[in-house]
């Protein structure tokens, strides 16, 4: 699903990322682990086309991200809050992904309905705009709408954190059922070890740009990454 | 510590990607600055001659603190529009070891340095030296420049006020008009001779220095009232406080019929009419529909119909103008999203273009009362209008691309004044310039029809060709995608 070759990003003297290659074949759970300043962002922006890279690119489904956008019916993302339209009811939000995502309005209800339970009634029909929900609620949201219209490509981008433990653990569900029943690609980064390697098959480690660890997840893989980040 | 504060909006202005990528803007700006200058040292040193030859019977002085009234409401209008209220990044201050009165002071203190309020003494100085090579007492032209910035100052931080109540209402132009014209009409009438006052006042003080100590109790106690009013506002919950509205869905149903550009027109609405910023350039049309009242009842103007196509172009176009030279930057605060979304961008830039033309009929058929001021009006009207959609909007929409400057909807409240202030006005100059001068060439030499013809032709073409013209657009749009991103991701 996605293929990356000879990437690298460098402000002026220093490379911010540098993959020679990485494959992630389609239907994989794929999670990005690794400090501050390892890279994680910068690759979600890269595949985006939202950042040009210096050498390089990436593909999804064989096609160049930077050359077309044909990839673009193919994928969902949410990065941060600049995803969402501050200025929109959560309703007219998922509306708008929908309509762009070929979903009319009735489709949309359907499809957020099965959310109830995450969003613990504290976003539809409560007739606010998402400027005013606070950042936990911002991120149902932005998570929702990048699940719509059966993506073949999701990409979160710090998906847990802002949760509170509640939501975690459903997030954490609705993730495992989203590979297992839709078979889509998901590429998560994130700083908690534990969630990671509980929804991810694969898990790459980051470090000042570079693939240190390339890991299939077993009972093991906590201890290991655990213990790398103990220094 | 004041040294610190300006070390901090040095680096934010000169570091800020707006700065490195609008130079030409700001060498502009700089040009437009001596200019005024000079046309003020010009008034300086040439008035004391010109009223002696206008008024050979009266005192120059006199007649100058006569005028001094004007002068100070002209001041107060020109700067509610141009001049900025003083802005400070002040949240991440907040938490730091500081007095907050500090902060503020530091605010209000600068904006004394503002250039508005150097201007005026570019005048009233070189005329202090003419009345005193023409024989004034010292202490006298001393006490009455003294006076002029004192009252320069308090213009200012009267404008203050102002500017910080009326940007809590919807119709954020209408008490700055009200009181203006308020004012204007009572001394008119003849009610209160505010004229008389300010004369009486003025001359009292002149004869008397020591009556100096009322305007500056007055400067003393606007600064307080500025003063309170923003350590009010220092509190980030302010803007909670304020009530969060209840959303009032609509489903814009009549947008279908422009097919895929839908979604994105409905968006556009819902962003004017949701936000604050965008919405007050939908007050603008009001203010624009009146503009052609102040030219076209004027017998002044009569002869003058190369002026009309300004004013057509302006009133047809108001809206186009305040709202056009934003794009993409209204959008800046999820610009990612919509990179990374399904979108065609000729869909998105085709939606700002719909609303623009839309913009342009609308205020065109609103003018056509101005057709009982003669009928070459709705003509040249129909002119700047089909000029507007077919040139100017065109032209808005490719300046776009070189708009590197975000705009924060989602903050609301005290500190939100971004891209309001001079250069607003300044880029639309040459939109209003252009179609001028097309006018005027022919008009000149072949007549009024042929005027018109050519600025209706040159419009006409720009409509031809607009799927061409959208095509380089869109071009350019995707060319400069990734510093658009970058920019629109700097929150300074």
């Amino acid at each position: 699903m996605i293929h990356v070759k000879d990437l690298s990003k460098c402000y002026g003297q220093t490379t911010v990322l540098h993959i020679p290659s990485l494959d992630i074949p389609k239907g994989q759970t794929f999670g990005l682990v690794g400090n501050n300043g390892a890279g994680k962002t910068t690759f979600f922006n890269v595949l985006l086309d939202l950042i040009k890279p210096t050498t390089g690119h990436i593909e999804i489904d064989g096609i160049q991200v930077n050359k077309s956008e044909a990839w673009k019916p193919l994928t969902a993302a949410f990065i941060d809050e600049t995803f969402l339209i501050g200025y929109l009811t959560p309703e007219e939000y998922f509306y708008f992904i929908g309509e762009l995502r070929g979903l009319n309005k009735a489709d949309v209800d359907t499809f957020v309905l099965q959310f109830e339970e995450l969003f613990n009634g504290e976003i539809l029909g409560k007739k606010k705009y998402l400027r005013d929900l606070s950042k936990g609620n911002q991120k149902k949201v932005g998570i929702v709408a990048a699940m719509l219209g059966n993506p073949e490509l999701i990409v979160l981008d710090e998906p847990f954190a802002n949760l509170d433990p509640t939501t975690q653990i459903r997030l954490k569900k609705l993730l495992k059922t989203l590979t297992e029943n839709l078979q889509a690609t998901v590429l998560i980064s994130s700083h908690d070890l534990g969630h990671v390697t509980e929804v991810c098959e694969r898990i790459v480690v980051l470090e000042k740009g570079e693939v240190i660890k390339d890991l299939a997840t077993s009972a093991e893989t906590l201890k290991e990454l655990e213990h790398h980040f103990s220094v | 510590m004041i040294l610190r504060f300006a070390n901090l909006e040095w680096k934010q202005f000169f570091r800020s990607s707006y700065w490195q990528k609008s130079m030409a803007l700001n060498v502009l700006m700089v040009i437009f600055a001596l200019y005024f200058i000079l046309i003020f040292l010009g008034l300086g040193l040439g008035l004391y001659p010109l009223l002696r030859e206008l008024y050979p019977e009266s005192d120059p002085f006199v007649m100058v603190n006569r005028f001094l009234f004007f002068w100070l409401l002209t001041d107060l209008g020109i700067r509610f529009f141009l001049q900025k209220l003083p802005v400070m990044n002040v949240k991440p201050l907040l938490v730091l070891p500081l007095k907050t009165s500090k902060i503020i002071h530091y605010v209000l203190r600068k904006s004394a340095l503002s250039f508005f309020n150097f201007l005026p003494m570019f005048t009233a100085i070189p005329f202090g030296i003419m009345l005193l090579l023409k024989g004034y007492a010292p202490w006298q032209v001393i006490t009455w420049n003294v006076l002029i910035l004192l009252l320069t100052l308090l213009i200012n931080y009267l404008n203050f006020i102002i500017e910080r109540l009326s940007s809590k209402t919807e119709l954020s132009f209408l008490p700055i008009i009200a009181l203006i014209s308020g004012v204007f009409a009572l001394n008119y009438f003849g009610l209160i001779s505010f004229e008389n006052l300010v004369e009486r006042g003025v001359n009292s003080i002149v004869q008397n220095p020591l009556y100096l100590l009322i305007p500056f109790a007055l400067l003393v106690g606007l600064y307080r009232v500025n003063y309170i009013s923003l350590k009010e506002n220092l509190y980030i919950d302010q803007s909670l406080k304020s009530k969060t509205k209840e959303a009032n869905t609509t489903d814009l149903k009549w947008t279908r019929r422009f097919g895929s550009v839908a979604p994105f027109l409905q968006l556009d609405l819902k962003l004017i009419w949701r936000n604050k910023r965008p919405r007050s350039t939908v007050f603008i049309l009001i203010m624009g529909l009146l503009y052609g009242l102040i030219f076209y009842p004027n017998p002044h103007y009569q002869d003058m119909q190369w002026l009309y196509v300004f004013v057509g172009i302006f009133v047809t176009g108001v809206f186009m103008i305040n709202f056009g030279q934003f794009i993409p930057a209204w959008d800046s605060g999820y610009y990612k999203l919509l990179m990374s979304q399904n979108i065609k961008y000729k869909e998105y830039l085709t939606s700002k273009y719909l609303l623009m033309q839309m913009s342009a009929v609308i205020m065109f058929v609103l003018s056509i009362p101005y057709v009982y001021f003669g009928w070459d009006i709705l003509l040249i009207h129909f002119a700047a209008m089909i000029f507007n959609i077919g040139v100017n909007s065109h032209i808005l929409l490719f300046g776009g691309s070189f708009n590197r400057k975000r705009i924060d909807l989602n903050q609301r409240a005290a500190f939100n004044y971004q891209g309001t202030g001079a250069v607003q006005w300044l880029i639309g100059f040459p939109l209003l310039l252009l179609p001028m001068l097309f006018f005027y060439v022919p008009y000149h030499y072949l007549g009024f029809e042929a005027g018109i013809a050519t600025v209706i032709i040159i419009g006409v073409i720009g409509v031809v060709f607009h799927q061409k013209i959208m095509q380089m657009i869109t071009a350019k749009y995707i060319d400069s995608k990734y510093a658009m991103i970058d920019a629109f991701e700097q929150t300074n």
